[in-house]
């Protein structure tokens, strides 16, 4: 009886069992990815291009720099956070991250005054801004993922809540300041890509740049981290650490793409997934890089199609959201059959 | 030699596990038995650093738990707890790499591939290390589990219920696993079972816990004994010796409601 144990063992979908994943298959898709990135820089750079050359194409790499920051930022962001929170449905958009940047940004203008706020350097700004960011981010770690890891019900229930408060809270505040003061402030809140903050974008990449690289060195210890608190332990990860200083990361990435272009809810989710199931694997060095790529060439491709075919009537980030929002809806949807 | 002293774990005013003291020295599997809830999977998730104890000290081979560096204590001692559900999907041979994870840091030599070969080999996984984990059965699952944490290649494996879920053939399956690291590999394994006649068969030494605390602790011949269990279990269970042991008989029971035990009734299950 037991001669026949290895045929037992088989499956009954034998048939459609997945061999793995295949590095060349996901260093393909990478190439492709870039490729992508690439020509969507290269077309919006030189497409219809009019009057001033060096006018227009600063102007462009401008946009462009930004859009490919905020693109970057957001895909590895929401990978990292899928990471930490051991689901793939969850970003740092719908835990309340951007809107709390936003409630920094006009609670620090009501308290301080908007102009006073606005001349501050807008560097230093942003570095405290980061600061509180991060300390959200730790919070959220030892209130709420340290305890309800597994639940992602009531995880989602926790970030709809806290985006909302946020929300309002925003709202509220705004209310409370000058009007003619808010119309300023909220310029700078959606600073679309058309006016990025030249000296903002400079921090911006640095900071970004910087955050790149401490995680591409820490790929590994991040896939240890993929299979779970406990595994992941066992295997020798200081989790609790670890898993504080991704989460600071991501604080630091959001706030980039938040200061840069305002809130894109469903863009990370999006890009993440879109890396996941191309890549056909998990592990950080194939899907940071392909999420970040995704990240870019969908926004910039968003960008191209609202300003060719939407004449500038909406933004980016609302196509963007649209087109996530139903991706989402299907994510759950699929995740509550299985 | 892993050193419990004086741990203690609460959960508000539950004290889960109560002071245990407990001394496991290098060789042999050593069983901890239960009824539910008695302590035995937070006791061993505590020693694995899963669990942060509310008091006492763990120290393994004169390493605190809770202080040595995470990569090192993972070179000496392994876990896997009950339930392994994987958030990302990977292949087998994936999985068991992973157990090199503390030696490599993520970079195999062929060292390291040495080890995941032979504890690919050693669980009889070879034809399906390529095989993706969701689409194994449960018992496949457990196994390559166990494979990853042979690969980790320390001195003491903790296992949690690891026959949880497994039919009869895979259980035998895997407590010889659990027998032979011990036996040819030289390792000392720590299982929780729930079986008191498995536990009974495999280890060397069977320590039985109840609400929190160690209350037997023994040879199995000495454990599994008809007053030691009614003790542990609140449960009269006759034994019957064999030859390949002592044979707690559990099915056709009668429970003993604290010092009224209804003894009368089990002359008739002998």
């Amino acid at each position: 009886m037991l001669q026949l144990r290895d045929d037992l063992d088989r499956p009954v979908a034998d048939r459609d069992a997945d061999h793995g994943f295949s590095p060349r298959h996901a260093a393909l898709v990478l190439a492709v990815l870039a490729a992508l990135a690439v020509a969507a820089i290269a077309v919006f750079m030189t497409y219809d291009l009019r009057g001033s050359l060096a006018f227009a194409l600063e102007l462009r790499a401008k946009k462009v720099a930004g859009m490919a920051l905020v693109g970057t930022a957001l895909g590895v962001a929401t990978v990292l956070f899928h990471t930490v929170s051991g689901n793939r449905i969850l970003t740092p958009s719908l835990m309340g991250f951007d809107n709390l940047y936003l409630l920094i940004q006009t609670g620090a203008a009501f308290t301080f005054g908007t102009f006073a706020f606005l001349s501050v350097d807008v560097r230093l700004r942003f570095g405290l801004e980061v600061v509180v960011m991060m300390g959200f981010a730790l919070a959220l770690h030892r209130l709420f993922l340290g305890r309800a890891r597994d639940d992602v019900v009531a995880l989602l229930l926790v970030g709809v809540v806290l985006g909302g408060m946020f929300a309002s809270l925003t709202d509220l505040v705004a209310r409370l300041i000058d009007p003619n003061e808010y119309v300023t402030l909220q310029d700078q809140f959606f600073a679309s890509f058309a006016t990025v903050d030249e000296e903002l974008l400079g921090v911006s990449a640095l900071a970004v740049g910087a955050v790149l690289v401490y995680v591409w060195r820490r790929t590994a210890r991040l896939d240890v981290l993929a299979l779970g608190r406990d595994t992941a332990v066992g295997l020798g990860v200081d989790h609790t650490r670890t898993v504080d200083r991704v989460l600071m990361v991501v604080a630091l990435l959001v706030s980039v793409a938040t200061a840069l272009v305002g809130p894109i809810t469903f863009l990370g989710l999006l890009v993440s997934n879109l890396a996941y199931r191309l890549v056909g694997t998990f592990r950080h060095r194939w899907t940071l890089p392909s999420a970040a790529l995704a990240g870019v060439v969908a926004l910039i491709g968003a960008q191209f199609a609202i300003e060719e075919y939407f004449a500038f009537e909406t933004r980016a980030s609302i196509v963007i959201s649209f087109i996530g929002g139903t991706y989402f809806i299907i994510l759950l949807l699929r995740e509550a059959r299985t | 030699m892993i050193d419990i002293d004086g741990i203690t774990k609460r959960y508000g005013k539950a004290t889960v596990v109560d002071r245990v003291n407990l001394q496991i020295p290098r060789g042999g599997v050593v069983s901890l038995i239960g009824a539910n809830g008695a302590g035995k999977s937070t006791l061993l998730s505590m020693v694995g650093r899963l669990l942060e104890p509310c008091d006492g000290r763990i120290t393994v081979d004169g390493h605190d738990v809770q202080a040595t560096p995470g990569p090192e204590l993972a070179r000496r001692l392994s876990v896997l707890r009950q339930e392994n559900h994987l958030p990302v999907r990977l292949a087998v041979g994936e999985l068991v790499a992973f157990g090199r994870f503390p030696h490599s840091g993520g970079r195999l030599s062929t060292r390291d591939h040495d080890h995941i070969d032979r504890a690919i080999a050693h669980l009889d996984l070879g034809p399906m290390a390529h095989r993706r984990l969701d689409q194994l059965s449960g018992g496949q699952r457990q196994r390559a589990f166990i494979a990853m944490v042979l690969a980790q290649d320390t001195d003491y494996v903790l296992l949690d219920e690891p026959l949880n879920t497994l039919d009869m053939r895979h259980a035998a399956q895997t407590m010889d696993t659990i027998r032979r690291m011990a036996d040819d590999l030289d390792k000392t394994v720590v299982v929780v079972l729930h079986d008191v006649n498995v536990a009974a068969h495999h280890s060397d030494r069977i320590v039985a816990m109840k609400h929190g605390r160690v209350v037997a602790d023994g040879s199995p011949s000495e454990v599994v004994d008809r007053d030691v269990l009614r003790h542990v279990f609140d449960l009269d269970v006759p034994v019957s010796h064999t030859d390949a042991g002592p044979v707690a008989m559990h099915f056709g029971r009668a429970c003993t409601s604290g010092d009224a035990p209804l003894a009368s009734r089990t002359g008739e299950f002998r």
